[in-house]
């Protein structure tokens, strides 16, 4: 069984958020992590190898620097890497990362592609199941249990209020919720051989695309930062009276009761 | 002189802290409170590999470089020194003998056990007659047939409950003192092996020191580690080199310290002010740093020069004794900077005060490492006769 395990590198989540003088997200000094979904999709992309043999392959797009999570993929126990690099992707939207992203994937063997349900920086949501659509495979999204049966997959899927299970056949995407497992932590061992595997560095003119062929079709006017937290209020008196002012303040000011 | 640390060893290094400051440090009070370490934090260390760290990558472990090794051994001592010394020996003492000194048949039938976790490793030397006179040896052999027959009681031997290989030295030849003992590979389902009494130590806790008894115990002949009689030398080799790890791991319990005290010396408000903002504070956080600092730079010196294969007798003694009395420094800093709340057990600071004490003292009490480091230099200075 081949796998594909579709990775995204974050900001830790512990990072704080800066703009620069142009407005724009400062990356400067922050410590880049994997996205945590996507750990649990590299995870079950290599028990998945690990029941049924094959070959796990991490596919990334990002600056040079995403070299490092795909590492950290190959020492968890990936086998091959990609990451899509190019300057003309600065600022891709989520339409253009599917659109690479599927080019990138299509060229790989693959029965299951995974990747996070959600990235913990723009939180969009969107490029796996888009990137399922430009495959035009099947996907399921926010899997808590994945079974696998020949080409058949059984899925486990989080809905509002409940799960769901979704039976389809592959190829096919799924995107991991937190629950799916518990990513390992990778061994000393498989860092020392993650150096010798694989991993390719591809500009867009490697995939056959170009920079206009690509260019983004959504465009972010502007950056802001949440307004700062305002400290909480002490409500004097005794609890009778506090309680009062408490519901008073929570109908009108607040406006939730 | 190049100070950068390769990709791989960063990334270890990341790793190894993850697991320690995420899985590992919120149980470092129930460590030291119950005095175990939990088995789903073993289970993890041993799929990690941190069992196999000086165990060469043929026999299952990782092999790495003693550099390396350090670098590791400081992200474990970011926690409970239970857990510390539990992983820390079994890399040290505990294999490093039958790596260095293991005949091929020895290193086949041990090490990928030990490499794995599935067994670990331990080192009896010491003796209720002798620690520090390690060749005041009480502990006797002599050969019978295809077999040694071992009498003795080694005591405060780390890991020696969860071993089940030691390394274990022996007077073969009395009349010779220090150039009559061997070492020994003894598992302890031998015959005539048994635990003694476990102690009950002031820190360190999770990790248990013990009695080792050994009544007439049975050794097969082919369990000489090493050439009989050279059993003193070797150990007195395999303490030196597994010095500069021993740094490493107060290392990153020193680092730990200043990170607590830092961020607890800016919430806590006295005066109207954090106290971080008190040049009292300031003074012991810099004080800290430059203990951290100079310990680091001598850690990492001695750990390449183990690496290089060279002579590190008073190299390897020195950071022994910079590093245990700065461990002490900085513990004790720690705990005047969070005052009455570093003395209770809310805060690990007690802890690692305790924990603390005990490396001025194993492995070489810092008296011996002066007494060391003192003979060697008179050595160098010697006068021209």
């Amino acid at each position: 069984m081949n796998i594909v395990v579709c990775i995204k590198q974050t900001f830790d989540t512990e990072a704080k958020i800066v703009l620069d003088g142009s407005g724009k997200i400062d990356s400067n000094g922050v410590n880049l992590i994997i996205n945590p979904y996507d750990e649990f999709a590299i995870e079950e992309g290599i028990k998945l190898k690990e029941k049924f043999g094959g070959e796990v392959t991490v596919v990334s797009m990002g600056s040079s620097r995403a070299a490092e999570a795909l590492r950290t993929a190959l020492a968890m126990g990936a086998d091959k890497a990609v990451l899509v690099s190019d300057p003309a992707l600065d600022g891709a939207d989520e339409w253009a990362a599917a659109e690479v992203l599927a080019t990138a994937v299509s060229s790989l063997s693959y029965d299951v592609v995974l990747a996070g349900r959600i990235a913990i920086d723009d939180g969009s949501s969107q490029v796996a199941v888009r990137l399922a659509e430009k495959l035009n495979i099947p996907s399921v999204s926010s899997v808590l249990k994945l079974d696998i049966d020949g080409s058949n997959a059984t899925a486990t899927r989080e809905i509002d209020g409940g799960t769901e299970v979704i039976a389809l056949t592959l190829p096919a995407v799924f995107t991991a919720q937190k629950g799916l497992n518990e990513p390992r932590y990778p061994s000393v061992a498989g860092i020392m051989k993650a150096k010798k595997k694989e991993l390719k560095t591809l500009s867009l003119a490697d995939l056959g695309l170009s920079g206009s062929e690509i260019a983004a079709k959504m465009k972010v006017e502007k950056f802001s930062l949440p307004a700062a937290r305002q400290a909480g209020r002490k409500l004097d008196g005794d609890a009778a009276q506090a309680a009062r002012e408490l519901a008073r303040l929570l109908r009108e000011e607040a406006k939730v009761l | 002189m190049d100070f950068t640390i390769d990709e791989d060893l960063a990334l270890i290094v990341k790793t190894i802290k993850d697991f320690v400051d995420n899985e590992v440090d919120p149980l470092g009070q129930a460590i030291d409170e119950q005095d175990r370490i939990p088995q789903e934090i073993i289970d993890t260390a041993k799929d990690m590999g941190l069992f196999g760290l000086s165990i060469p990558e043929e026999y299952g472990g990782t092999g790495l470089s003693m550099l390396g090794k350090c670098l590791i051994f400081e992200q474990l001592g970011r926690t409970a020194n239970g857990f510390t010394t539990f992983i820390g020996a079994h890399n040290g003492i505990g294999t490093v003998g039958i790596v260095e000194l293991g005949n091929e048949e020895q290193k086949k039938k041990y090490l990928p056990d030990l490499a794995a976790g599935n067994r670990f490793g331990a080192f009896a030397l010491t003796e209720p007659e002798a620690g520090s006179d390690a060749s005041n040896l009480r502990t006797v052999a002599f050969r019978k047939g295809d077999k040694y027959i071992i009498n003795g009681t080694k005591h405060f031997i780390t890991n020696a409950t969860e071993a089940s290989v030691f390394t274990v030295m022996a007077a073969t030849d009395k009349s010779k003192g220090a150039k009559g003992i061997t070492s020994f590979i003894v598992e302890k389902d031998f015959p005539g092996f048994s635990i003694g009494t476990v102690e009950r130590k002031m820190g360190l806790r999770g990790s248990h020191t013990a009695e080792v008894i050994l009544e007439d115990c049975e050794v097969p002949a082919e369990n000489v580690l090493g050439q009989e009689g050279q059993g003193y030398v070797n150990a007195l080799k395999i303490l030196a080199n597994g010095r500069a790890g021993l740094a490493a791991r107060n290392l990153g319990s020193m680092q730990k310290l200043l990170e607590l005290s830092s961020q607890y010396a800016q919430q806590r408000i006295q005066f109207g002010k954090p106290i971080a903002s008190f040049q009292a504070i300031q003074h012991y956080l810099a004080e800290m740093e430059a203990d951290i600092q100079a310990t680091r730079a001598l850690t990492y010196r001695v750990a390449w020069m183990v690496d290089q294969g060279m002579k590190i007798i008073k190299d390897a003694a020195t950071v022994k004794y910079f590093a245990s009395e700065a461990y002490c420094r900085v513990a004790d800093k720690a705990l005047q900077i969070f005052g009455g709340m570093g003395y209770i057990k809310d805060f690990p600071i007690e802890r690692y005060y305790r924990d603390a004490r005990i490396t001025r003292i194993y492995e070489g009490t810092s008296e011996i490492q002066k007494n060391i480091i003192a003979a060697q230099l008179l050595k160098e200075y010697e006068l021209a006769q």
